[in-house]
């Protein structure tokens, strides 16, 4: 028997406001994957607020760990390693999923894997997608997180560009309270702009001037402040279709842009998205048009492995760990921890 | 009976193990490194030199608040982790009864005073009878003045302890009207030795949860919670 050894991975997420927790087999086999949300809590706020999303948390980590095993219909003991998110995110979040992580990795003498979100949300790509391998291009776009990244190699990334200011995500959160469609802004542009013309209002297409493939996203957000604050003084009614499908257009097409320029830069035939707003149809379908006018494979999470999730640590930290990187007892969570440190 | 106990509910952090009436290791660290960096290390270390396995023990107790909000989080998070994969108890401690365990026995009534920010301290008043801990007003938060005047109407010698002792000094000295006294420095921080013992006491009277139930008692809404009630009472909604 040739059989190779599964390695069985129980991965923790808590950076922002999901608790998650998943078991993972040899980084691409989800047996689990277990969720809870706060959005309900935040949306009465209109954010997330970190205080809440890391009481929130603490309240349901165990609850949620204990889930991921009994979904997988594994014994904490069967568990090779734990992957944990360590960063970037919220602080209060993170040290919630880290402390408990470390815990359990001390009281049961299972070696610990940190995890860095981003490669996590990269990783994302590998569930679905038996047959996806470095090198390839992936582009994150979350709330958090806009990065162009070059992935050479398991665990290892070359950032080709980030934003400057606002993220993607962040942008349409913004936007959506500003044409009053509240929070989370994503899903509810994405509902209307599907009524409303892309073409009406001509928002700007950001450059940034020396940063070829960074991204900048806040001139946007105020194109269409200083839009609704004209049609308010003129008394012109605002039409929040045409606003949400415009901006929408504009983001996509900035994105569209840097990712063609990429492809062709570094000859790569592979393009993955990742992250929150890569669940935004109108997004996925541009990109996916563009990469397979250039004969370039095209690859996305579907949208449940898009928002954060815990598969998408247990995927990143199987390939950390073959690599043989292991966390202290003393591993800290780092708010802006930088991909590659 | 043996006991893990931990409390990273201040500045101080602090792990100990005790066995019945014995206290087998005490670790105690007040240092400005996160506890996140530190608390399991220092277990790690007081573990090695008891030679200890963690599956000997009975329950695992922690100062569950209040303090500062982190604080507590790493030290809950930490319980929790150790609760589910040692499938062991966590016991409470609720973390002012547990610095006012620190002077067990003394006569004078037990003020202490922790840091709250927000000029507030987090506080109780506790006086010993017959080796029994009494508490006299629960743990809360508080303006110092407040409990300052709760303290005077006690008309009774009063030690004061915590990290909270330094700020509220001035306002003690000046409106203090009854004996006082600040405790010295091996017993005027939190001590996991304290919640242990402390805990063991909560342990024989079931005051016991699972893992996944313990939560910190943090005794107070977080500030958005807090501003959006202030907002609902302005507006009458």
């Amino acid at each position: 028997m040739n059989e190779q050894k599964e390695i069985k991975i129980l991965s923790i997420e808590s950076s922002c406001d999901e608790t998650a927790a998943a078991v993972v087999v040899n980084g691409r086999d989800v047996r689990s994957n277990v969720i809870s949300s706060q959005i309900a809590l935040h949306t009465l706020y209109g954010g997330v607020v970190p205080e809440i999303a890391s009481r929130k948390h603490i309240e349901k980590i165990n609850q949620v760990i204990a889930q991921a095993l009994d979904d997988a219909d594994m014994k904490l003991s069967e568990i090779d390693a734990i992957g944990v998110t360590y960063g970037p995110g919220l602080i209060g979040a993170l040290l919630v999923g880290v402390a408990e992580a470390k815990a359990i990795s001390y009281a049961a003498d299972i070696p610990l894997v940190g995890v860095h979100h981003i490669e996590g949300h990269i990783s994302a790509n590998y569930i679905e997608n038996k047959d996806l391998e470095p090198p390839f291009l992936c582009l994150v776009v979350s709330g958090g997180h806009t990065h162009l990244v070059r992935v050479c190699d398991y665990g290892k990334y070359e950032i080709l560009g980030r934003t400057r200011d606002d993220a993607a995500g962040e942008a349409f959160d913004k936007v959506a309270r500003a044409i009053g469609l509240g929070y989370p802004g994503g899903p509810k542009i994405e509902k209307i702009a599907k009524e409303g013309n892309p073409d009406a209002i001509a928002f700007p297409r950001a450059k940034v001037a020396d940063g070829a493939y960074d991204f900048s996203f806040s001139g946007l957000k105020s194109a269409v402040l200083n839009y609704l604050n004209g049609c308010r003084m003129k008394n012109i009614p605002v039409c929040q279709a045409d606003v949400a499908a415009s901006f929408q257009q504009s983001v996509t097409d900035v994105l569209v842009e840097h990712a063609l320029r990429a492809i062709e830069e570094f000859r790569m035939d592979k393009f993955a998205i990742a992250g929150g707003v890569a669940a935004n149809g109108t997004i996925r379908n541009a990109l996916q048009e563009a990469c397979q006018k250039k004969g370039v494979r095209f690859y996305h999470p579907s949208p449940i492995l898009c928002t954060d999730n815990a598969a998408m640590i247990g995927a990143a930290a199987y390939y950390d760990f073959l690599a043989g990187k292991r966390a202290g007892l003393d591993l800290n969570a780092v708010a802006n921890l930088k991909l590659g440190e | 009976m043996k006991i893990l106990a931990l409390d990273s509910s201040g500045l101080v952090a602090s792990v100990a193990v005790v066995e019945d009436d014995n206290l087998l290791g005490e670790y105690t660290v007040n240092y400005k490194k996160t506890h996140s960096q530190t608390l399991l290390p220092m277990l790690h270390e007081v573990a090695k030199m008891l030679e200890l396995d963690l599956h000997t023990l009975d329950a695992i107790a922690a100062a569950a608040g209040p303090g500062s909000f982190t604080g507590l989080r790493i030290g809950a998070a930490t319980v929790k982790g150790l609760g589910f994969a040692l499938e062991k108890p966590v016991i409470p401690v609720p973390t002012v009864d547990a610095l006012a365990y620190n002077l067990w026995g003394v006569s004078d009534v037990v003020c202490p005073l922790m840091d709250a920010r927000r000029q507030q301290v987090y506080t109780g008043l506790y006086e010993f009878c017959e080796g029994r801990m009494q508490c006299l007003l629960p743990q809360c938060a508080a303006g110092i003045d407040e409990i300052i005047e709760k303290v005077n109407r006690l008309k009774r010698r009063v030690i004061f302890l915590g990290d909270g002792g330094n700020v509220s000094a001035p306002r003690i000295r000046e409106r203090c009207t009854v004996p006082y006294q600040f405790a010295p420095e091996h017993m005027n921080k939190q001590r996991a030795a304290s919640v242990a013992a402390l805990g063991r006491l909560l342990f024989e009277n079931g005051n016991v949860r699972t893992a996944a139930e313990f939560q910190p008692d943090y005794l107070r809404l977080s500030q958005a919670e807090r501003e959006r009630q202030e907002r609902a009472r302005e507006t009458g909604v």
